[in-house]
């Protein structure tokens, strides 16, 4: 198999993307869970770079440039600052222990796999192998949402599903249209600010970020 | 013109009361503002009638006779209930449920959420449809958690997490769109034009469209509360202000619906199958179904109207992915209908709990005793919200049921046990509430009860009678969509 450098470029740091998905599945510190979600947003620069280099589609430098402000440099920041000033570094406890988590994840993989089969073989752009990883990592950062019990992981996850479908958009078309990304990457600021607040609040009522207070509202 | 109007002015009030939503005339600043965007709303409507549809601003806005329908709606409902939070919201002021800056917060976010569903409406871009979606779910997280008080705090993370996670479904299902127009259309903003979309429907790759549909159904379906994805709208109605709980069940769930219904037409078209109103069909029937038995176990008043609510959104998709002209004539019908009576219900019932202290049925007693106007109010409006003749909501599910018949038999005795159900379940919990002996006590401002005569009044003309001009409206988006 001989394939273009570009490409094996854009699948290499793919591949990366990946693994960092996992890492942050397996990761248990809060602190190393923020870094891993902007080493992640780092790769997912890397690969708009080369993918906008190599096709020549000047707009996905600038939804690089956008990826790089809002998730790697100022999201990050943000978190920093907020696990600073509520004074939480402690473990993430998970609902399900770490192997087995990983194990479901395979699972999910190959299943996002055969999801995005189908849809790759009419895709016309040099990405299109990548688009299962993409698939992939969307369904490992729902996991990850649904395995962590502390408000500030889900939402790590929450955010780790918008670089997965960031992601996909970049692999199956090039990127979306250029409002539509400064659109949603509007909504995920607006959001995180939201999310932000919303720790303060949340801490202030229960004194703990443990979303096993908010089980409260069920029906009896 | 007009729709910059319609768009401008909720816009600008969410500024505006952004900075003054806390002083004393900032309720009717509010209703001012809502009334503006609704005679804004009217006119751009009238134009939509008489002249046909239009394409404005390098196409971006798109105006059809199917969302201009919507766009008078939530633009009538969005004002009808900012006349009633006027007094509402100054009762809670006086029990101290929330502070002045709440308040700022909780009129700027009213504005902004009417701007981001009339956006929604008005966007031909699908992109920008999902944009103001999520930013539709951000105010309102906002606005539910306005109490701060740990189950309102809880609802409104369950309704952010849930509707997230959702929404994201949708994005996804976004790009696999984008991605099979474009080989259709060519890269760039177009592609994702309605309008484009629609022309070349047929040409679009079948696979692509089909795995797309799944993934906008599941994601829109979120926000309209199709069960099983129906888990956050109990708790965000109940928690949240009721204002907010009028403009969720009588609006919100609509333009989330509505997203549902552009993308069916788009994908059955492309399909040339019924796969997509099979989809909805199912949905639609399951939440009846669900919602109808969930009902009589309910005890906080607010969370059985919303069960209801996820009830008739059910039987409004079952409906549109029926199809044909009669049936999703029939499920606008009982949008305009359900919108209008379950606001004005939930109106009545914020009164009545802020009356009696609780949200409890089993402490709210006596209303037709201790103010009549609230008590027959909410009487009606149950009533009419169970499909009594001869309030438009009996036409409506009559008509729906008719249809159901015909093309689906199999689904008609779900259906008519399910309204069974729901009848005994709301029937037997608000009689009490209405005719027991009296509890309340006496509220510091008068309450704004006009809304909701003015409602069920319209409810009650169309279930007598619908005017030509209307019926030709809705058989013009009838024929649109059908």
């Amino acid at each position: 198999m001989n394939l273009p450098f570009y490409t094996q470029l854009i699948n290499l740091l793919a591949a990366l993307l990946l693994l960092l998905a996992f890492a942050m599945l397996t990761q248990r510190r809060i602190l190393s869970l923020i870094n891993l979600f902007a080493l992640q947003g780092f790769v997912l620069v890397l690969s708009t770079l080369v993918v906008a280099y190599s096709t020549h589609q000047s707009h996905l430098y600038y939804s690089a440039l956008l990826t790089l402000i809002l998730k790697v440099l100022f999201l990050p920041w943000i978190m920093h600052r907020l696990i600073h000033a509520l004074n939480v570094r402690w473990d993430v406890e998970t609902l399900i222990d770490i192997p087995a988590t990983m194990l479901i994840g395979i699972v999910l993989v190959i299943f996002a796999f055969n999801l995005a089969a189908p849809i790759s073989q009419f895709a016309g752009t040099i990405t299109k192998s990548t688009l299962g990883i993409a698939t992939a990592s969307i369904l490992l950062s729902f996991l990850m949402m649904i395995t962590r019990r502390k408000a500030v992981s889900q939402v790590i996850g929450f955010l780790t599903m918008e670089n997965g479908l960031f992601f996909a958009a970049t692999s199956a078309t090039y990127g979306m249209p250029m409002v539509v990304e400064l659109g949603i990457a509007l909504d995920v600021l607006v959001g995180s600010l939201i999310f932000g607040v919303f720790f303060f609040h949340i801490r202030e009522t229960f004194e703990s970020l443990d979303i096993h207070h908010l089980e409260k509202l069920k029906e009896r | 013109m007009e729709l910059l109007l319609v768009l401008g002015v909720p816009f600008a009030g969410g500024i505006v009361l952004g900075f003054w939503g806390h002083r004393e005339f900032a309720p009717e600043l509010n209703s001012g503002m809502s009334l503006l965007t609704f005679l804004a709303a009217a006119v751009l409507t009238v134009h939509i009638i008489a002249g046909g549809p239009i394409l404005v601003w390098h196409e971006n806005f798109f105006v059809d006779s199917f969302n201009v329908f919507l766009v008078a709606l939530t633009a009538f409902v969005a004002f009808t209930t900012s006349l009633f939070s006027r007094p509402y919201m100054r009762i809670e002021l006086n029990h101290g449920k929330l502070s002045p800056n709440r308040l700022r917060l909780y009129h700027s976010m009213y504005q902004m959420f009417t701007f981001t569903m009339l956006l929604a409406l008005l966007t031909n871009n699908v992109g920008i449809l999902w944009v103001a979606m999520e930013a539709a779910t951000l105010t309102t997280v906002l606005l539910v958690s306005l109490y701060r008080t740990p189950a309102s705090l809880e609802a409104a993370w369950k309704y952010f997490i849930l509707c997230g996670v959702g929404l994201a479904q949708a994005l996804f299902g976004t790009i696999l769109l984008y991605f099979a127009a474009e080989k259709v259309l060519g890269a760039g903003g177009s592609a994702l034009l309605w309008t484009h979309l629609y022309e070349v429907k047929d040409q679009l790759e079948p696979t692509v469209l089909g795995l797309a549909f799944v993934f906008l159904l599941v994601g829109y379906g979120t926000k309209v509360g199709l069960a099983p994805l129906h888990n956050w709208l109990p708790d965000a109605h109940a928690e949240g202000p009721t204002p907010i709980s009028a403009v969720l069940s009588g609006l919100l769930l609509n333009v989330a619906l509505y997203a549902v219904v552009r993308s069916k037409v788009l994908v059955e078209g492309a399909l040339g199958t019924h796969f997509a109103g099979h989809l909805m069909m199912g949905f639609g029937l399951l939440s009846v179904v669900v919602a109808a038995f969930l009902l009589s176990r309910q005890k906080d008043v607010k969370r059985l109207f919303a069960y209801s609510s996820i009830e008739h959104m059910g039987l409004m998709t079952f409906a549109f992915g029926m199809g044909g002209a009669l049936a999703t004539f029939a499920a606008m019908l009982h949008m305009t209908v359900h919108s209008l009576t379950k606001s004005a219900i939930f109106f009545t019932v914020g009164h009545a709990a802020q009356k009696s202290g609780t949200q409890i049925m089993d402490n709210i007693r006596g209303l037709i005793d201790s103010n009549p106007t609230i008590g027959w109010g909410l009487m009606l409006g149950s009533l009419a919200i169970l499909g009594m003749p001869p309030f438009g909501v009996f036409a409506s599910e009559f008509m729906i049921l008719t249809v159901a018949m015909h093309q689906q038999p199999w689904a008609t005795p779900f259906l008519l046990a399910a309204l069974g159900v729901a009848f005994a379940a709301i029937f037997g919990k608000v009689q009490p509430m209405v005719f027991g002996t009296a509890t309340a006590k006496r509220l510091p401002h008068p309450p704004a009860l006009i809304p909701v005569f003015v409602h069920l009044a319209i409810v009650l003309l169309l279930g007598l009678y619908i005017p030509p001009y209307l019926a030709e409206w809705y058989r013009q988006a009838a024929q649109l969509i059908g």
